[in-house]
């Protein structure tokens, strides 16, 4: 084999050729659909990029966050208070919008960080019932009405558009900057010091790694990335309200997503947003004429088999399944080396 | 300091290190020194208090009391990875490896301190297997290995870290006399790398051959500091590993 | 007027504290926080109300057939579901509960409608004088309830061998099995008592409050709070912050802002576990 033909073949790896692949349906897909199925789609996108965000955090880091609504929720009320009170443009609102949620998480972070287990997950649900409170009776913020975004020319400038199209790659675009930063966490010290957190925060302590500055990185980076992806959510509906973007279902959602997909995956988040929307939206596109409440039951009912019998996620059972096949090499391998070993001493 | 390279020199020093927790004393008012290259044993029956030490020193614990200088630094109740960045490293009693992750990536962890790049992480972190007899086991993960592996994998990936000072709590407890054999002579290695070691064992017999001084704890206190030979017939030492229970010598002859 | 307002927050608070009883047990033996705990309120809310308009039971009277209804549930919920999630990753453990909240939520807007519901005429209502308090009668019949049906778990859970058996296995789980303590038995227990709590608290409330789909789930974050406050796992943690936040939030609705007193209680909670980790008797976990 020499240099050329090797080269190829690892061009043609399938750790190269799925991604692409991937990478390239989604660019074309608005070609082939139009109208509320693309608006599922760049629904399915936006979840996408808030599981891997919360998978920076929860599936790295190990901190399960349930408030991740919050950082969403944030961000777009941010974006279009300056948009409606200031007149900011919509991109240089959404730049302040994830620097106010990075400097948020932070102060969030510090006090919460101190809680490990359930109890940090508990203290992210009262964040965000807080926040949630505190939104419903702000007047600023229109309470629970909620607030509209005046409606512009449609240009990119103005992030608004009369097609759904442009939507779409805008948002597929900030899910690519996701993908990208998972890719980077990933092959990172960074990445390795927020797993070492995860498996066990004493012996990660005892090899240098500062858990309150790593453990606020990915909290940080979440957070800011869930801010960019709801300053794209307002743009995109022109219209927020609290019970909208803060609930706490749709932090459980996110979480969801990531976990479902598999948790520390780059492409798993997209894996559990393609299941989960189509589940809720599908069952609500077919079971809510039917009867009030059928698509929940099936929607609650997925959860709970996906819990049980996939509890690692869909990338994690592929894992699994290569684990076992390493297992078997493993176990040959070590019987040779016994018998080694066995000849070692025999000699000696 | 290149002047007092040839002088003995205090590594690490406790002046008067106490700790309690509630009522108990669990380490009273200890003094100790670490010189530069090398070997110190840290003795004493159960619940003497050698584990609480090494939490002290290695900054999970607070001391009450006292003053701990590493390295001509102050570092009494610093936080645990900035010790660590200083270059005192720590294994753990109970085997911690990060499960899920494979043993090279825990060693490359270790590693990452004093490099970015996770390339050069994954040298080091192969030097490091190599030389602790796990290259072939890197692809395992931190969960598939046997016990005594697993102390070798907290080991490698302590030394990842290039520490000067690298501090082993029982590395040989549970490990059968052949393996015993094996760390006894990887501990002399690790030691010939340049690392100063200080070793907690709880088996007098494991200890007292490859260290250069020992020192004993019991109920918290200092009893002896002295080289092994002296510190064997010392009758303190002898009451309080045979005075009361036998418990030690059953511990020994295993 | 102090009294008054006081005194409905005792009310409230013993409430919370029997709802919150199953969940703190639960998570003592076996560490898992069941979302769904809220949502099991609601159905027996709706139970005792079927009850009602099938049989013209008083949700009072009905109240020993809704407890044994939901202890069967809470028995089913375990076999069916938790048991198999046993050794699985929290976040697994997690997503279960989460799963039933919304498959529970989604039975009963399907089977009931959205509608608010409410029992008709109720045995007891009306309003009663108590240390100068005027207080409604169904509420403090249900807090009397509420008292009673805690006091029973507790000597139950405290004077019982079974409930020795459900304490060691809380305490130290292998240690337990050792002694020959059937640990997957006391998981099931839990979650009966578990059931068998929020069907108690259910009939009580049914007598005077509305009923709709949703009407448990504010109820069930507050107990996970309530629980979190009190320690994980502690009965009497739970009694004392469930009190607490009973008072929390109906005094703090009083002299504030009646829309902010949710954001005392989630403030409350936030500042006392960041400064205390483990909660009010919580031990603190390594």
């Amino acid at each position: 084999m020499d240099k050329k033909t090797i080269q190829v073949k690892s061009l043609f790896r399938p750790a190269i050729i799925v991604p692409a692949a991937v990478v390239l349906v989604l660019c074309l897909l608005p070609q082939f659909i139009k109208g509320y199925p693309l608006h599922t789609l760049t629904l399915i996108i936006l979840y996408a990029a808030l599981g891997s965000a919360w998978n920076w955090l929860g599936g790295f880091a190990g901190q399960a966050s349930l408030a991740h609504a919050v950082f969403f929720g944030l961000g777009a009320y941010i974006n279009s208070m300056l948009q409606v009170h200031f007149e900011v443009n919509p991109w240089v609102a959404m730049l302040v919008a994830m620097a106010g949620v990075g400097i948020i998480s932070i102060l969030v972070g510090l006090p919460v960080f101190r809680l490990s287990g359930p109890y940090f997950s508990i203290a992210t649900i009262a964040i965000g019932e807080v926040v949630k409170i505190i939104f419903i009776n702000w007047k600023a913020t229109g309470g629970a009405v909620g607030m509209y975004l005046p409606i512009r020319e449609s240009s990119l400038l103005n992030f608004q558009f009369n097609d759904k199209a442009p939507y779409y790659y805008i948002i597929l675009a900030f899910y690519f900057v996701a993908v990208s930063i998972t890719y980077w966490l990933k092959n990172s010290r960074s990445g390795y010091y927020f797993r070492a957190i995860k498996e066990d925060p004493q012996a990660a302590k005892a090899l240098g790694i500062n858990i309150v500055q790593s453990k606020l990185l990915a909290m940080v980076l979440s957070g800011m990335m869930c801010a960019m992806v709801g300053s794209f959510y307002v743009n995109f509906t022109l219209y927020i309200d609290p019970d909208n973007v803060f609930r706490f279902m749709t932090s459980v959602q996110i979480a969801l997503i990531a976990v479902l997909g598999g948790v520390g995956s780059v492409w798993g988040p997209l894996i559990g947003s393609v299941i989960i929307l189509l589940l809720s939206e599908g069952s609500r596109a077919y079971l809510g004429g039917i009867g009030a409440g059928l698509d929940f039951v099936i929607y609650g009912l997925m959860i709970m088999l996906i819990a049980i019998f996939q509890p690692n996620g869909i990338i994690g059972a592929v894992e699994n399944y290569r684990k076992k096949k390493r297992l078997k090499k493993r176990q040959m391998q070590e019987a040779t080396d016994a018998a080694k070993e066995v000849g070692d001493h025999g000699a000696a | 300091m290149p002047q007092r390279r040839w002088a003995i020199m205090a590594l690490l020093e406790l002046t008067g290190v106490t700790k309690r927790f509630g009522g108990l004393t669990a380490v009273d008012n200890v003094n100790l020194v670490l010189n530069e290259g090398e070997i110190l044993g840290l003795i004493g029956p159960n619940g003497a208090g050698k584990t609480t030490l090494f939490a002290i020193i290695a900054g999970y614990l607070k001391p009450n009391e006292g003053k701990i200088v590493f390295n001509g630094v102050d570092i009494t109740g610093k936080e645990t990875h900035k010790i660590a960045r200083m270059g005192m490293n720590r294994t753990f009693q109970v085997v911690k490896p990060f499960s899920d992750m494979n043993v090279v990536e825990n060693v490359m962890v270790g590693a990452m301190m004093r490099n970015a790049s996770v390339k050069r992480a994954r040298e080091k972190a192969m030097d490091a297997l190599e030389f602790c007899g796990l290259a072939h086991r890197a692809d395992y993960l931190g969960r598939e290995l046997t016990v005594a592996n697993k102390k070798r994998l907290e080991v490698a990936r302590a030394l990842a870290s290039d520490p000067k000072v690298l501090l082993l709590d029982e590395v040989m407890a549970g490990l059968n006399p052949s393996e015993v054999r094996d760390a006894v002579e990887f501990i002399h290695r690790i030691h010939a790398r340049g690392v100063t070691l200080l070793v907690i064992e709880h088996v007098m017999e494991v200890i007292m051959p490859i260290s250069h001084r020992v020192a004993v704890l019991n109920y918290g206190k200092k009893i002896v500091d002295s080289d092994p030979k002296q510190a064997v017939s010392d009758p303190e030492v002898i009451s309080a590993y045979f005075g009361s229970t036998d418990e030690g010598r059953g511990d020994a002859s295993c | 007027m102090f009294v008054q307002v006081f005194m409905g927050g005792v009310l409230l608070g013993f409430i919370y504290v029997l709802i919150s009883l199953g969940l703190t047990l639960i998570y003592g033996v076996m560490g898992i926080t069941n979302f769904a705990n809220g949502d099991f309120l609601s159905l027996a809310m709706y139970a005792a109300l079927v009850f009602n308009v099938q049989m013209n039971l008083d949700p009072l009277v009905s109240l020993p057939l809704v407890v044994l209804l939901l202890a069967a549930f809470g028995a089913l919920a375990y076999q069916l579901l938790i048991k198999h999630v046993l050794k699985a990753s929290n976040m697994a453990q997690i997503f279960v509960t989460f799963g039933m909240m919304i498959f529970l939520r989604g039975i009963m807007q399907f089977a009931f409608t959205a509608n608010y519901q409410m029992v008709e005429n109720p045995l007891v209502s009306g309003t009663l004088n108590l240390f100068g308090a005027s207080l409604s009668k169904p509420q403090v019949v249900a807090a009397a309830g509420a008292l009673i049906a805690t006091i029973i778990i507790y000597l139950f859970i405290s004077k019982t061998k079974t409930g020795w058996a459900l304490q060691a296995v809380s305490e130290n789980r292998d240690a337990a099995s050792l002694m020959g303590i059937h640990a997957q038995k006391m998981y099931m227990l839990a979650w009966i008592i578990g059931g068998a709590c929020v069907g108690v608290a259910g009939s009580l409330m049914a007598e005077y409050s509305y009923i709709y789909p949703e009407v448990g789930a504010p109820f069930g974050t507050i107990a996970i709070i309530v629980v979190a406050l009190g320690g994980f796992g502690s009965v009497p943690g739970a009694f004392i912050s469930g009190l607490l936040i009973g008072l929390v939030e109906v005094v703090g609705g009083f002299y504030f802002e009646p829309a902010y007193k949710y954001l005392l209680v989630f403030g409350l909670y936030f500042v006392f576990v960041v400064l205390r980790p483990q909660g009010i008797m919580g031990k603190r976990r390594a």
